[in-house]
């Protein structure tokens, strides 16, 4: 049996074994694909780029276009200066995009390669853009790479030209298209003018037209990037992901940043529909209203089918918290917190959590699922909530898993729906209480097997 | 797409790894270096080497580098198992900033320390990706040490990925090989053992190989390195043959072990009809056993009477379609040519990754006139020529799919996400099946091409 877990924990100094993160770069490519005719360029080995390209393939499940310097021998002593010129010159020249977002790799970020001189030095053709994000894979995770990415959107391209434009920017963190696409209908619902970025929906998640487009009709606009320095204020959600581009707009072009959780069940959402209204005046509309209303009615409709229930919850930092929250809304118990990405800030504001709440539970950050799959052989609970590597540990420890978050490799059509917001939550809602009714029903004797439940 | 017109379609080198036959007779460029911006399909060095290593099924694989290498890694190949799965978990070094600064030595000896007193493999194999041939850690030295403190066999596998491509990883992970079944004394040969190369068992794929050669009355040392272990591993210098399915990544290992062990090889293939019935008559003809001769025949005869009409079938539904190939090596390609034919299509396009100067003269001689051939190909180019050639169907891989699915073609997984075997008799039919269940699926009535 695929189970090389013991159960005795012991304390591990050094090795890392199944991972519950991964490198910077391809969250910095994942941001990039948010830019509208943009092309992400991985500088550094072909591997990096071949890899990223094949995961977020896998996840979302559509064509993930990025171009790479190609590093060699040469390039490893002499420096990439050179590669990353002729790739610019030679982007533009095949692929056409309007932007080149650059991210670094652990190779280009320790030979030291110059970005910002490399840049300047390098060919750009009127009207184009070339726009670069550090992200040395040896330092926090993909979700880092992704804030990097979002900071360097703003570092180039945001500016303040003196007239206000009324608007608000949301930085969504690294979520679902379809978890954009929720955030935008809402925001669009308020009659609220917003900036997005980045947004990645109507780019992994394009419509079948029967012919491919290389740069799909998604994306943030760059004038929307420049503009995103007049907008009144911008809100953050997701403070591992996004809390860097919104202070750098601060800082930069003095837009009033307001970090929030990721908008995941009902009190988040709350929070971004009042931080939202506050900064703009617009009431909540009762369409809205109304869908609050209704998973407070699902809620109390469902409840005694998963209150009391013990989960385990791992992923990306932003999630995990935010559905950290959420369980203890739906009076579950999380007794397993714990994400790869480094960050004390995690553990301080999970716990936090907790304690309010009155729940024991071990919090981690820089872990990986050996260690959660250690401390679930000493206490199982009764529900995994995480990505697809959760399955390993599912079957090993025979614990339904709910997938949630990045990257889902053995499922589709998951991008498409939104976890966030009130629609999000009726549909984690469903999603936690089907799978737990699901393993009752196959674990019940034939007495207890229930038509009606 | 937004793509500029074939006159200043590409840059002018790539034109070069580009033959419409007929049309153009200077052969074809290859083995080059891919040009910096290009969206290549290419991978690295580390790649190569991990998967062709990934299943020795034994094996502690750990990745020193940062934490990327592994993850992207972990337990993608598909490869079957009759034995251990320690494999399939995912073990790094996980280097950080500090370490780049002060080295990652230190921490890499404390990994392995941890990992052989928690696992006691007989063998761990550890990977150097990029940022390890920059910082300049002695992965050398320090597995020399660990092997003798911990009584086992460290092995490094120094493949920083720029320090080639995919290609030079393959040849790293046959060097590691080598080393893993290498006999301090010469041993005995066994008449009518063979080990067979190039096959990682995906979905069971040498299981099925090895029931035929069983059945033939030869026995199969290792598959290298499907469901290989350390031990069936340290078994392949007592072979009399080396038969080769994949050789874009096992050729190498079998000339070397011509050199050391003296074993000569063939090279072969499980892919259509047609190439396994040839195959496996050549390897009944190498041992020039009257016995075994006859059991091949009966074999064939009676897998034929299965399968030759299964796959005449599925011909009806499928003449004069039209097929684009675009995988890793020249070899699968010219299988895969061949078995297009068995079912009736006709290929229009043929693309790999890393072919060969003699693989591409193979593929031009066994395609017709006005199919394009192309190395190292990117997404646009698959694109034009998927649309100009009118394919209906693409074989490849993982980053390929939805490409082909956007321009409304029909798919088919040849690499790592292959779900059923596609190898011997039996394989053949999954690949009709396949095949026809893709470009006769009801979903392309929803679009108009």
């Amino acid at each position: 049996m695929l189970n090389y877990t013991p159960r005795e924990y012991t304390e591990r100094k050094a090795i890392v074994i199944n991972p519950a993160k991964t490198c910077q770069p391809i969250g910095a490519m994942y941001a990039a694909l948010g830019i509208h005719k943009c092309l992400p360029h991985s500088h550094g080995s072909q591997g990096c780029c071949s890899y990223h390209r094949m995961h977020l393939s896998r996840h979302f499940r559509d064509p993930i276009v990025a171009s790479t310097s190609s590093f060699t021998e040469g390039a490893a002593v002499f420096g990439g200066g050179s590669n990353l010129k002729t790739a610019v010159k030679n982007i533009f020249a095949i692929y056409d995009p309007d932007i080149i977002a650059v991210h670094t790799t652990c190779l280009s970020e320790t030979i030291g390669d110059d970005l910002p001189t490399y840049i300047r030095e390098a060919k750009v053709p009127e009207g184009k853009i070339v726009i670069h994000a550090n992200t040395p894979s040896y330092q926090g995770s993909h979700i880092t790479g992704f804030s990097n990415m979002v900071m360097g959107m703003v570092k180039y391209l945001s500016q303040n030209s003196g007239a206000p434009n009324g608007k608000i920017n949301i930085i969504p963190g690294f979520v679902n298209p379809g978890d954009m696409r929720e955030i935008k209908r809402i925001l669009k619902a308020l009659g609220v003018d917003f900036i997005m970025f980045p947004d990645t929906s109507g780019v992994v998640d394009a419509p079948m037209t029967g012919s491919y487009e290389m740069y799909p009709s998604g994306g943030t606009r760059i004038e929307d990037l420049i503009d995103a320095g007049n907008s009144m204020a911008t809100l953050a959600l997701g403070s591992f992901a996004s809390t860097a581009g919104a202070e750098e707009l601060r800082k930069k072009v003095k837009v009033r940043p307001t970090v929030l959780h990721t908008p995941i069940g009902v009190g988040a959402t709350d929070q971004l529909l009042m931080a939202v209204s506050r900064v703009t005046g617009q009431e909540i509309p009762p369409e809205i209203e109304e869908e609050r209303g209704q998973v407070i009615d699902i809620m109390v409709d469902l409840h005694d089918q998963y209150q009391g229930k013990e989960v385990a919850i791992f992923g990306d930092p932003d999630i995990v918290i935010a559905m950290t929250a959420f369980t203890l809304e739906m009076g579950m118990i999380p007794r397993y917190v714990l994400t790869g990405t480094p960050g004390e800030a995690f553990e301080r504001e999970v716990n936090a959590m907790l304690t309010t709440a009155g729940v024991e539970a071990k919090v981690k950050a820089s872990g990986d699922l050996f260690t959660l799959q250690q401390w679930l052989k000493e206490k199982p609970v009764d529900l995994l909530i995480g990505n697809t590597y959760g399955k390993l540990i599912a079957r090993a420890e025979d614990i339904p898993l709910v997938r949630v978050g990045f990257p889902i490799l053995d499922r589709g059509v998951h991008s498409y729906f939104p976890v966030v917001g009130y629609k999000g939550a009726m549909r984690l809602i469903e999603m936690i209480s089907n799978t737990l009714l699901e393993r009752q029903d196959r674990d019940a004797l034939d007495e207890d097997y229930e038509l009606i439940m | 797409m937004a793509m500029n017109q074939p006159d200043n379609f590409d840059i002018q080198e790539r034109q070069k790894s580009i033959r419409t036959k007929g049309r153009q007779s200077q052969p074809i460029n290859c083995q080059a270096d891919s040009i910096a911006g290009c969206v290549s399909q290419r991978a690295c060095v580390y790649c190569g080497a991990r998967v062709v290593l990934n299943p020795v099924t034994d094996a502690v694989h750990l990745v020193h580098g940062p934490i990327g290498c592994a993850s992207y890694t972990w337990d993608i190949r598909g490869s079957l198992s009759s034995g251990s799965d320690l494999f399939r978990y995912s073990f790094s070094t996980d280097l950080r900033e500090e370490d780049i600064i002060f080295g990652g030595e230190r921490k890499l000896t404390r990994c392995i320390d941890e990992l052989a007193e928690r696992y006691h493999p007989q063998v761990m194999l550890v990977y150097s990706t990029c940022i390890v041939g920059v910082i300049g850690d002695d992965l050398e030295a320090i597995c020399r040490k660990a092997s003798l403190q911990h009584g086992i066999k460290v092995i490094p596998v120094q493949s920083s990925g720029f320090s080639g491509n995919k290609s030079d990883g393959y040849r790293v992970a046959c060097e590691v090989l080598l080393r893993m079944i290498a006999t301090p004394e010469d041993v005995p040969r066994q008449a009518h053992h063979l080990n067979y190369l190039g096959d990682f068992n995906l979905a069971g794929e040498a299981w099925i190989i090895r029931g035929y050669l069983q059945e033939m009355g030869i026995h199969v040392n290792v598959a290298f390195t499907g469901d290989s272990s350390y031990e069936t591993l340290r078994t392949a210098p007592t072979a009399s043959l080396n038969i080769i399915q994949c050789a874009g990544s096992m050729g190498y290992m079998a000339k070397r072990m011509q050199e050391i062990y003296g074993i000569p090889f063939l090279n072969i293939s499980f892919l259509g009809l047609e190439d396994t019935v040839e195959s496996l008559r050549r390897i009944s003809a190498f041992f020039g056993d009257p016995l075994i001769a006859s059991r091949t025949e009966a074999l064939i005869q009676r897998e034929m009477a299965i399968y030759g009409p299964t796959i005449q079938n599925y011909r009806r539904r499928l003449q004069g379609k039209k097929a684009a190939i675009f995988v890793g090596g020249g070899f699968k390609a010219i299988s895969l040519i061949k078995q297009f034919r068995e079912l009736g299509m006709e290929v229009v396009m043929v693309g790999t990754q890393t072919g060969q100067p003699e693989e591409y003269d193979t593929i031009h001689q066994l395609v017709s006139d006005g199919t394009v051939v192309l190395d190292d190909a990117n997404p646009s180019e698959l694109e034009r020529f998927m649309l100009e050639q009118g394919a209906d169907l693409l074989v490849g891989g993982v980053k390929e799919r939805p490409l082909a699915f956007k321009l409304g073609r029909a798919f088919i997984d040849h690499n790592h996400e292959r779900k059923h075997p596609l190898s011997g008799f039996t394989g053949a039919a999954n690949f009709a099946r396949e095949v026809e269940e893709t470009v006769c699926s009801p979903v392309w009535k929803y679009l108009d091409k």
